[in-house]
């Protein structure tokens, strides 16, 4: 089931408490997952449980990215055990550019 | 993206970090923030604006966040303006709350609510648990420090304001034993930058109310600062109060400072009292949402260790732009120049606003024009000149007066310097050097003159000199020069004749 979702858009999760914010993503629609359950764009009632390897879980001000693609950027704000993916394919931790405190 | 975001991140984030110490009613941790900030909102909802008149103090975080969730521009302003001022600058926002601390509301009269009377008040307001979400709104409003017009009202949106966290600042990046010292007033976009980016990093909050050399140092003594930014005014009064000895402030670990031009002589004192902490140049603008680029603590090392010109130079450079920032130095005509040709600096990227209350600056492309005389070397390393205007032109050169300043500010006699262009028949402008002797020093225009005439070209050294007691800054610590050029156009001509 694709979706379509814009910067500020929030994904909750049908598997956990989970939730994501979008930072960049595609104009087209996406197929979107949660703990390999499709990505809801309002609360749902969490029912449904995480698939096998997708629940490794996720941690709050992490980005979750397509790799070198780069077509979408997630950042987690509430943790929960699904992690998310893009066409079946779960998304990597965006490493930090290291850059000094400058305030 | 919308800061509500921040709070809801350092709810779950942080929920048992204390993110605000010191104060009644401290220390708050992030859930306390989140439970503060709903409750607030409520008490906020369906005003146009939020003003806080007032100096920096704990309670502020909760006040601003509160604004944000309520989708209220939150309008820091100047408490130290005169009456007249202030009213002005409230009077023109309409249906807003304005919240003081106690000694600015005795002012303002009726029309003001202490802050800690509403603090105290939200134990008894319902949570409003819907956050606003819209991006594009107005989420702070700053007035510019107006050092070439009036101030200007400079318009942060939300947008701006997260691009800016997400592209310099990393979640919990913050170990739990940091603790950051704000000094800078909550009017000056750096205060309100210092407290969003130690907030999404999750490093406590301590604020200074009012600065002092003495009560800077012993509050980062007392508290464990481990981050601190100040002006560079700041930064002066302190390596003075040190009088060359070491600031004994081992657990400093980062020093960052901006907003103005710094002397290089300060720099180089202040690295010699701070042995253990890394320094850390920010520079950017109101409009840029805070900073675009940073000279980092291993450039400075590098600077300071170098005997190549070119490296040792950039001490007195803005540092690197930021990779989530374009920037672009154009020529007078509009064209792009290349690397190491001076041009004004113009800046694109989602944390720039370039907005204010009357229009919004951007050109078709999305370029802000700084006003900012800049060039940019082949490492990529930026330098400011100074404001374009302020450029003097004297027979068709273009002279930047910082660059005689710093040259007067090397000199060990010379306690503060302002150059300015004067209107002159022949040249266009003449050369005006300000002067402000160190206590108890005696200096003649001769030597002024011959100390910029042994550092930089002819045409740079000052046609005249004028001997002053002070200089006019913004309380940011930028140096006034309209204010001095137009003292001296109203002396006449011949009284200040070097």
């Amino acid at each position: 089931m694709s979706i379509i979702v814009k910067p500020g858009t929030r994904l909750h999760s049908a598997v956990c408490d989970g939730q994501l914010i979008v930072v960049r993503a595609p104009t087209e629609p996406v197929e979107l997952t949660i703990g390999g359950v499709p990505a809801l764009t309002a609360p749902g009632d969490a029912a449904e449980k995480a698939r096998q390897g997708h629940d490794g879980g996720t941690a709050v001000g992490k980005r979750y990215t397509d790799g070198a693609a780069g077509t979408i950027e997630l950042l987690c704000t509430k943790p929960g055990e699904g992690v998310p993916a893009l066409d079946g394919i779960l998304l990597e931790i965006k490493t930090p550019k290291p850059l000094p405190a400058s305030d | 993206m919308h800061l509500a975001t921040l709070v809801e991140m350092i709810e779950s984030g942080y929920p048992d970090r204390v993110l605000v110490g010191g104060g009644p009613g401290m220390p708050l941790d992030g859930s306390d923030i989140g439970d503060t900030v709903r409750r607030g909102a409520t008490t906020l909802a369906g005003y146009s604006s939020v003003v806080y008149v007032g100096e920096n103090q704990a309670r502020l975080p909760c006040l601003v966040l509160s604004a944000v969730w309520a989708g209220v521009p939150f309008v820091p302003l100047n408490y130290r303006l005169e009456d007249s001022a202030l009213q002005c600058l409230i009077a023109a926002q309409d249906n807003s709350v304005v919240i003081a601390d106690r000694r600015s509301a005795s002012r303002l009269g009726q029309r003001a609510t202490i802050i800690d009377d509403w603090l105290r008040g939200l134990t008894t307001s319902p949570p409003r648990h819907e956050p606003a979400d819209n991006p594009d709104e107005v989420a702070i409003l700053l007035h510019t420090s107006g050092t070439i017009s009036a101030p200007k009202a400079a318009l942060l949106r939300h947008r701006h304001l997260m691009a800016y966290l997400l592209g310099s600042v990393e979640f919990g990046s913050a170990g739990p034993d940091e603790a950051a010292l704000v000094a800078v007033p909550p009017y000056h976009v750096a205060g309100m930058a210092n407290m969003l980016s130690n907030l999404y990093a999750g490093r406590r909050l301590v604020y200074l109310p009012r600065f002092s050399a003495e009560s800077w140092l012993r509050t980062a003594r007392a508290e464990g600062i481990t981050h601190a930014m100040v002006v560079p005014t700041m930064l002066a009064r302190i390596v003075d109060h040190l009088g060359g000895a070491t600031a004994e402030l081992p657990a400093l670990r980062s020093l960052s400072y901006g907003g103005a031009k710094v002397s290089e002589r300060v720099i180089r004192d202040a690295l010699a009292a701070f042995p253990d902490t890394d320094f850390v140049n920010a520079y950017g603008l109101t409009e840029t949402a805070s900073t675009i680029a940073v000279l980092g603590p291993d450039d400075h090392r590098a600077a300071v260790a170098a005997e190549a010109p070119e490296i040792a130079r950039r001490l007195a450079s803005a540092g690197r732009v930021l990779p989530t920032v374009d920037v672009e130095i154009r020529d007078e005509a509009g064209e792009a120049v290349p690397l190491g040709v001076r041009g004004i600096l113009h800046v694109r990227g989602d944390q720039i606003s370039g907005e204010y209350a009357t229009g919004s600056l951007l050109d078709a492309g999305g370029w802000f024009c700084t006003r900012d005389q800049a060039m940019v070397d082949e490492d990529g390393f930026l330098f400011i000149d100074g404001r374009a205007d302020d450029t003097i032109i004297r027979g068709g050169e273009n002279i930047a007066p910082a660059e005689i300043e710093e040259v007067l500010l090397g000199h060990p006699l010379v306690a503060g310097a302002c150059v300015v262009g004067i209107p002159d028949e022949v040249w266009g402008q003449r050369i005006l050097a300000a002067v402000v002797p160190a206590s108890g020093a005696t200096l003649t225009a001769e030597e002024i003159q011959s100390t910029v005439r042994e550092r930089l070209r002819g045409s740079k050294t000052p046609d005249l000199v004028v001997f002053r007691e002070s200089l006019p800054h913004t309380e940011t610590g930028k140096l006034l020069r309209r204010v001095v050029a137009a003292e001296v156009a109203a002396t006449k001509p011949s009284l200040v004749q070097s």
